[in-house]
């Protein structure tokens, strides 16, 4: 009996986490190419026929660059560092930009890692809401491994960020 | 001809103005065949092993004698030493070194465990492996993650001296097993990823003084070139050969790093080795002035390098202008062996770049390159026509190029992937057969190229890479094949599920050993590459298989232990992009068959 209840309360608790996925993914507003939570957090943007949005597209570009050495293809994890795809299923976009920025170090016995501090690396941080939506439509389980094969076009916004963030003409 | 006998002439006056011994430690310890004395067996690197105790008949008898564990989870690479009666045994990060007793299963005689700065572990691009420690003259040097080079007491552990060789606050870090040579030892430094400028450097063995340092690319007197005296493909290289084949300064970031193997001829008196990727990955950010591909020398070239003086005699750029990351690195393998019908002193080195090469080690010259895995397209071949102004050279196929295709292009379907037709494990040569026993991957990608800032201890990339098993072929990842390098054929290939990152180890019984991803140890006939044996040990391997005698009684070793680059890309398994978007599960993930751990098994016949 305890069992069961215990099941059906994490039944209850997993739909409501689903439910609340889908409401955020149905109010969800595009500002200038770039899509927001209404939170106000970036998160992503993927068409009935599969085009995803640029900061997506984006993301999977960025990701495989300055990512992937340590944290493995399409965010699965590695022998090296942890699977992206779970880690995204929890942690909250202000989170990710801590760890990203800061870095994290687990000194254990068991188990010695260090994600080092990413603040000052303009090829990572000019990008962070692109691969963090990446991840996230990865986490959501709504954007399959690969090269997404549709995108959006760069939109003005995009190359504006760029160019005074990276400071180049 | 004159020219060639002259030079010849003024070797020989060389040679014996200034005799060369090589560290008569080394040579001795390697020249015992119940020894294993360096990584790579001997200073030709033949990873060849005179013991025949276990053979073709007996060897499918072997049985796990005993197993140690370090302690330690992450990639193991490289093996175990035996010198005497103690094994020496090192770990990845945090870089321990073991000492055990052969006469009592491998007790600790000591432990040496080095404090280092956990901030090292994030700036080594694709694991913290570690090629294993060297022996002379009692003592055994460990190259640490953080470039500390110590000298320890072979028989206390005793710290004698140590010296620091590089800045792990800007991305230097070492991977590299050192060779020492003389009286100096032979170092090499790791982090093109992070725009690292290579070099190699001499320091002293009984004080840890550096002697001399060899920068890959620079100014003349930095990378120790000497313009008439230093020869590539038989002229000499001129004044600024490095210089004028970078835009402006990016040399200064350039990478060329030097993470492999050594060897050394004591004839030649020369080390031979092998340099890495220019940075970034992003060709067209590395064009020249005029927009057009330049060299980048001498990047993703063999170099050999008096070892009392660090020039170069001679150097040979593989792939000029890298579009697909085909580091240089992997071992030279020295041996006097029949090529197209005339005894040669031979070089033979196995590239990323999917080429097997054939050289003659004391003048430099070309005398073999040929594709080792007839799946690669990146390239037609190389020039072997003197007279053609391209001479040396590999030609590029334009649909393979990266940077004719340009950034924010996805260049598809290249052959082989980043990672090579093969990486640093090394290979092996048989005597007995005149054969190399060479571990592959059978690997294919797609490449694109994007813009990227550099930051000092930064990654410094610029490219996104997806990688897939080679289409139409066997559908596994990998091949161990045997290579005749006289003829540049491959003599027979075995195929694997996973890609063959262990280093091979031939023997006079006539067995071949490597290791598999999945954690299989195999013993294999010299003859056919049919398999006699095999046996799954506690993780993947990726470490190097090796053998030695203690009482009459011959055992065969390898650390096994998952990771390194094999465990960051095949962790979870690739997937094929002809097969439509984000096919998954057509291949394995290797984390289906094994997990972390490093162990090391012995084997011996009951």
């Amino acid at each position: 009996m305890q069992r069961a209840g215990l099941a059906l309360t994490f039944a209850v608790l997993t739909l409501s986490l689903t439910s609340l996925a889908f409401s955020e993914q149905a109010n969800k507003k595009n500002v200038d190419g770039k899509w927001e939570t209404e939170d106000g957090s970036p998160t992503y943007h993927i068409a009935e026929d599969g085009t995803v949005d640029w900061y997506t597209y984006s993301g999977f570009r960025r990701y495989h660059s300055e990512c992937h050495v340590c944290h493995g293809p399409d965010g699965e994890g590695s022998t090296y560092a942890p699977g992206l795809v779970q880690s995204l299923k929890t942690m909250s976009y202000e989170d990710f930009l801590l760890v990203v920025a800061s870095g994290r170090e687990v000194m254990r016995a068991d188990k010695q890692s260090v994600m080092p501090a990413l603040g000052d690396n303009h090829n990572v941080m000019c990008y962070i809401d692109d691969i963090f939506v990446y991840l996230k439509a990865r986490a959501d389980g709504v954007l399959p491994r690969g090269r997404p094969a549709k995108r959006a076009d760069k939109p003005q916004a995009a190359r504006d960020h760029e160019k005074s963030c990276l400071g180049e003409n | 001809m004159h020219k060639i006998a002259l030079a010849s002439a003024w070797l020989a006056v060389i040679a014996f103005a200034i005799p060369a011994k090589a560290n008569d430690s080394v040579l001795q310890e390697t020249a015992k065949p119940e020894q294993w004395a360096l990584q790579t067996g001997d200073y030709a690197n033949q990873r060849y092993s005179k013991l025949d105790q276990i053979n073709r008949d007996n060897v499918k008898d072997l049985k796990v004698a005993w197993s140690f564990s370090t302690g330690v989870l992450r990639g193991h690479e490289g093996s175990p030493l035996v010198i005497g009666d103690i094994m020496y045994v090192h770990t990845p990060f945090p870089n321990i070194v073991y000492a055990l007793d052969l006469n009592e299963d491998g007790r600790i005689i000591w432990k040496y465990e080095p404090k280092q700065d956990p901030s090292v572990i994030p700036v080594m691009c694709c694991d913290t492996v570690y090629r294993g420690v060297a022996y002379a003259d009692n003592t055994i040097y460990l190259h640490q993650a953080d470039t500390t080079l110590v000298a320890l007491d072979a028989k206390t552990g005793e710290v004698k001296w140590k010296v620091v060789n590089g800045d792990p606050g800007k991305g230097e870090t070492n991977t590299a097993t050192v060779l020492p040579v003389k009286d100096k030892v032979i170092v090499g430094i790791s982090g093109a990823e992070f725009g690292v400028r290579g070099h190699i450097t001499a320091y002293d063995a009984k004080t840890g003084n550096r002697v001399w340092r060899a920068y890959s690319i620079g100014p003349d007197d930095e990378i120790l070139f000497d313009p008439e005296k230093t020869m590539s493909l038989g002229k000499p290289v001129g004044k600024d050969s490095s210089l004028k084949t970078w835009n402006g300064d990016q040399w200064k970031i350039g990478g060329g790093t030097t993470w492999g193997w050594f060897s050394y001829d004591p004839e030649t008196n020369l080390v031979y080795y092998g340099t890495g990727n220019p940075s970034t990955w992003n060709p067209v950010q590395r064009a020249g002035p005029d927009g057009k591909p330049i060299d980048h020398k001498w990047t993703m070239s063999i170099i050999a390098r008096d070892v009392d003086t660090g020039v170069a005699k001679w150097a040979y750029q593989m792939t000029p202008f890298d579009e697909w990351d085909y580091d240089g690195v992997n071992e030279m393998i020295l041996v006097d062996i029949p090529v197209k019908g005339q005894t040669r002193k031979a070089l033979v080195h196995f590239d990323r770049n999917g080429l097997a090469y054939t050289l003659d080690r004391v003048t430099g010259e070309l005398l073999v390159a040929d594709k080792f895995d007839p799946t690669i397209n990146w390239t037609t071949g190389v020039v072997m026509d003197k007279n053609d102004p391209r001479y040396g050279r590999p030609l590029v196929v334009p649909e393979k190029s990266t940077f004719l295709n340009g950034e924010d292009v996805d260049t598809k379907n290249i052959c082989p992937a980043a990672l090579g037709t093969k990486d640093q494990q090394p290979a092996a040569f048989s005597p007995r057969t005149n054969l190399f026993y060479v571990p592959t991957n059978h690997v294919c990608m797609n490449y694109e190229p994007f813009r990227v800032s550099y930051t000092a201890g930064q990654p410094y990339v610029g490219a996104t890479l997806s990688m897939f098993p080679t289409p139409n072929s066997h559908g596994g990842m990998g091949n161990f094949i045997a290579w005749d390098a006289g003829e540049g054929k491959i003599v027979w290939s075995k195929p694997e599920k996973f890609s063959v990152w262990s280093g091979a180890l031939a023997t006079a019984g006539g067995v071949v050993f490597y290791g598999t991803l999945e954690g299989y140890l195999k013993a294999i006939d010299e003859k056919d590459g049919k398999e006699l044996f095999k046996f799954k040990t506690p993780s993947g391997i990726i470490g190097n298989v090796m053998t030695y005698s203690h009482k009459g009684k011959q055992y065969v070793a390898v650390l096994s232990g998952v990771g390194g680059w094999a465990g960051i890309g095949l962790a979870a398994g690739l997937t094929n992009p002809t097969e439509g978007l984000g096919a998954v599960g057509g291949y394995a993930g290797l984390r289906d068959y094994t997990a972390l751990g490093g162990t090391l098994t012995v084997f011996t016949l009951p």
